[in-house]
């Protein structure tokens, strides 16, 4: 007997089989996400309160120009013209925001939460067209490489405000003095979590030995590739940690400068 | 336990297409999805179509979607599953159905012949033997655990919504592709098939094939994501380029 197959219909919009509450994970991609961009995006515009005393927000560094000490080359400068929105965040945030934009985990995340492709796995689609990556415009996410270079760049950078955090000036004698403040704590933690998050990305897995197939035949290779290798195991918890630390950074000095939180000392 | 359940099954009809017909059953502790429908099977109807081999997990004939997600049947215990409401069991819906819960997978053999064949270098020693190192060897054998129960396939959108049989070949054989590709004593170059006819970049990197897969193969982030970047490489990143040409 001839067995002619047949093709079941493809499911619509969010039909599907499950009864686990599979639309939970994507919704909280949706709002966690939403709720960063939102909010970095009103604290890149308000160009204040982002200093207090040696910290300095990691939403705000490198301050290339800028109104407080911590400007490498002092206020803006006369050529930007006056009707151009200013604030040294806007300057510097696009890298860190489209490396994280083009991470292979954010990517996966948010073509489910924002885009619906698909809305959860076994979840019937919005659209019937379907290009991937492998066309323009989704090809352009492998610039994520470079992306990852500038990201490695930024992490010595933060780990030198690390440094300056532990310098306090004494407000009565204006000597300087070590210390640590819980500002200091958090700007340290926001430098691990973001290593760990950078140094466990896939290009960088890939670069420092993924690229051989013999990797023990290079032997710095073959540590760095164990070493990213265990990052990456726990890249997306390492893409939330961070993603919540440089907001928490943000809005601890933010909220220092505006006199409604103190910064305890540890000494 | 010794409880009444209700399971939907998918039941094709001879004119095409298909609907589920409910079955009311006694359940016992320690059954699986497969027993009970053998035991439908035996005792309601005989001419149900389900293909399995092995019931341990390890032959990958018996994949379904039960409750809408895509598992080995004789894997799914009933304890795991909510018996107060109806379980449904239906084919895997990236493949064509031949009967009931049989699907037509034979695609897949047709896929894994056009794939580039293991070419392994010359001998390293003169008794035409090789020397490779553990952990190379170790990146390689986690691939090697998949059955080809194709729960990966069913599962990826490209296939399953997209349909994209013609473009794409599915993370069953990305997983393949990486077998071989960085099989440490391997010399074929498998990159110009696997951007082009293979399709790696309608892969959106969604993970639901790494979710399903009965042998925990990473598929995605051990196997498709380090093909993807060997393409990059190679393909869309001017740097590397520019310095294999002075290198
Ligand atoms: S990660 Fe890629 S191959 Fe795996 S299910 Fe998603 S789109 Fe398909
Ligand atoms: S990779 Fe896993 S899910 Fe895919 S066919 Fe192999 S064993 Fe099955
Ligand atoms: S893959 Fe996530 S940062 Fe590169
Ligand atoms: S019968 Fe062999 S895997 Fe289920």
């Amino acid at each position: 007997m001839e067995v002619i197959p047949v093709r079941l219909e493809s499911r619509g919009f969010g039909e599907t089989e499950r009864r686990d509450m599979w639309w939970s994970t994507p919704l909280v991609v949706l709002i966690g996400l939403s709720l960063f961009v939102v909010y970095a995006t009103w604290a890149a515009f308000q160009n204040a309160h982002y200093t207090y005393g040696p910290y300095l927000s990691p939403f705000y560094a490198p301050e290339i120009f800028g109104d407080s000490p911590h400007a490498w080359f002092g206020p803006k400068p006369g050529w930007i013209p006056a009707w151009v929105p200013f604030s040294p965040a806007l300057l510097i945030l696009p890298f860190p925001g489209l490396f994280r934009f083009t991470c292979y985990y954010y990517r996966g995340a948010y073509y489910k939460a924002f885009w619906g492709d698909p809305p959860a796995c076994a979840v019937g689609e919005p659209r019937n067209a379907y290009r991937g990556e492998q066309s323009f415009p989704l090809i352009l996410q492998n610039v994520h490489r470079y992306f990852m270079w500038i990201a490695v760049g930024f992490l010595f950078l933060l780990s030198y405000d690390v440094w300056l955090a532990i310098w306090f000036t004494d407000p009565t004698t204006g000597a300087t003095q070590l210390g640590v403040g819980l500002g200091t704590i958090l700007l340290a933690v926001n430098v691990v979590l973001l290593s760990c998050y950078t140094l466990g990305c896939h290009v960088m897995r890939h670069i420092v030995g993924g690229v051989h197939d013999e990797v023990s035949k290079h032997p710095l290779c073959d540590r760095a590739y164990a070493c990213s290798t265990a990052l990456n195991y726990k890249h997306q918890l390492f893409a939330w940690g961070s993603l919540f630390s440089v907001a928490f950074a943000d809005i601890y000095i933010r909220l220092c400068s505006m006199g409604i939180w103190t910064d305890p000392r540890v000494f | 336990m010794n409880s009444d359940a209700t399971f939907k099954i998918w039941r094709t009809h001879p004119e095409g297409g298909g609907t589920y017909q409910d079955f009311h059953t006694q359940v016992s502790e320690g059954m699986v999805v497969l027993d009970v429908v053998h035991r439908i099977q035996a005792e309601q109807a005989p001419d149900l179509a389900v293909r399995w081999n092995c019931k341990a997990g390890k032959c990958g004939s018996c994949s379904a979607e039960i409750n809408g997600n895509p598992r080995l049947m004789c894997m799914t215990r009933l304890d795991e599953l909510n018996l107060w409401e109806p379980v449904t069991v239906e084919p895997m819906r990236a493949f064509p159905s031949i009967k009931d819960l049989v699907t037509d997978v034979s695609w897949n053999y047709r896929v894994k012949t056009q794939i580039q064949k293991f070419q392994p270098r010359h001998a390293d020693a003169p008794d035409g033997t090789w020397r490779m190192a553990q952990r190379d060897v170790d990146r390689v054998q986690e691939f090697r655990k998949c059955i080809e129960c194709f729960l990966c396939q069913d599962v990826c959108h490209v296939l399953r919504d997209h349909h994209k049989h013609e473009e794409f070949i599915g993370p069953r054989f990305f997983v393949y592709n990486a077998a071989l590709e960085m099989h440490p004593l391997d010399t074929a170059d498998r990159l110009p098939a696997l951007k082009d006819d293979n399709g790696i970049g309608f892969c959106n990197i969604t993970k639901c094939c790494t979710k399903v897969c009965p042998e925990h193969i990473h598929i995605t982030d051990n196997a498709i994501i380090p093909l993807k970047e060997r393409v990059v490489s190679r393909y869309y990143d001017p740097v590397s380029r520019l310095l294999r040409m002075f290198g």
